[in-house]
């Protein structure tokens, strides 16, 4: 059985910044054996890992010629 | 007679003075003895701490700030603002994406100060504190998501009262009963972070930021093994 939704009203305004992906879609998923994550969850796992890289490596303003305290 | 004997001039030694002011001043002693001003809030700290990998604590509690700023405001408003109003829909909005920095935050916090050894010189409380912070977040980020109010948090009761109801805390804590989980989100839960956190932030303070682990085969290396 097939179900349609109502279009929405045309009065709903448009956001001003649209996602580059339907982030209102159902959910996308990675499975590896038993393992099952969501793209959503791998790309926030892969963005804290490139931060805590890039803290690691790039100079902090000021780091230099500093005397011991 | 005996005043030519008396040396009336000498002052007689004075008596150490009295532990005056009750449990008040004991108490007022003990704080500033173990927290002076200028460690509680120095203004110099080791050069080893100008690296941006020492900055995600501070952008942890800013986040959580945050959070609980905007927290507070959809608890004064109620569930009919931020599921209509536009505005509400913004500060509901905040509130998720403070909680998201929050956990991205402390997440990177927590994995430095692990390899970094943070426990290190007299720290071990600081990690504790700071690793039961970051679980009892995790549990109430859990209860936020169940008062959402919508089919999302409807099918994370559903799944998360089964996998409590199998560790036998479902009579105790049960994900389905949305008051409870309010309750739990709102006060009780936030009251535990804000103690916890404020514990970790003066045990930093008061046995310093933890300094980087030193380099194989150095002296340094030497007196750090022979500590542990």
């Amino acid at each position: 059985m097939t179900i349609a939704l109502a279009a929405p009203p045309a009065t709903v305004p448009r956001p001003a910044f649209a996602p580059p992906v339907n982030l209102s879609g159902q959910g996308h998923y990675l499975h590896w054996g038993f393992v099952q994550v969501s793209v959503a969850n791998v790309v926030v796992i892969a963005a804290i890992a490139v931060a805590f890289v890039v803290a690691l490596f790039v100079p902090f303003p000021g780091s230099k010629g500093r005397d011991g305290r | 007679m005996t005043d030519q004997l008396v040396d009336t001039t000498a002052r007689p030694e004075p008596l150490p003075e009295p532990e005056a002011g009750g449990w008040t001043g004991a108490l007022r002693r003990r704080i500033f003895d173990t927290m002076p001003p200028e460690r509680l809030l120095p203004d110099t700290q080791p050069s080893y701490v100008a690296s941006w990998i020492y900055v995600f604590g501070v952008l942890s509690l800013t986040a959580l700030l945050t959070v609980i700023a905007t927290g507070t405001i959809l608890a004064l408003k109620g569930a009919a603002w931020w599921h209509v109003s536009g505005t509400g829909h913004f500060v509901n909005s905040l509130h998720l994406w403070s909680v998201e920095l929050f956990m991205t935050f402390m997440s990177i916090h927590l994995i430095a100060k692990f390899f970094m050894a943070a426990w290190r010189g007299r720290r071990l409380m600081t990690w504790i504190t700071g690793v039961v912070a970051f679980g009892c977040s995790a549990f109430t980020a859990l209860t936020g998501y169940l008062v959402q109010q919508n089919f999302d948090a409807q099918w994370i009761a559903v799944q998360a009262k089964d996998g409590l109801n199998a560790i036998g805390v479902g009579a105790y804590f049960n994900t389905m009963d949305f008051g409870q989980m309010l309750i739990w989100h709102v006060a009780l839960l936030p009251l535990v972070i804000s103690v916890i956190v404020a514990w970790h932030i003066l045990l930093v303070r008061r046995r310093g930021v933890v300094p980087p682990l030193p380099l194989p085969g150095t002296e340094a290396q030497r007196e750090t093994e022979a500590q542990a």
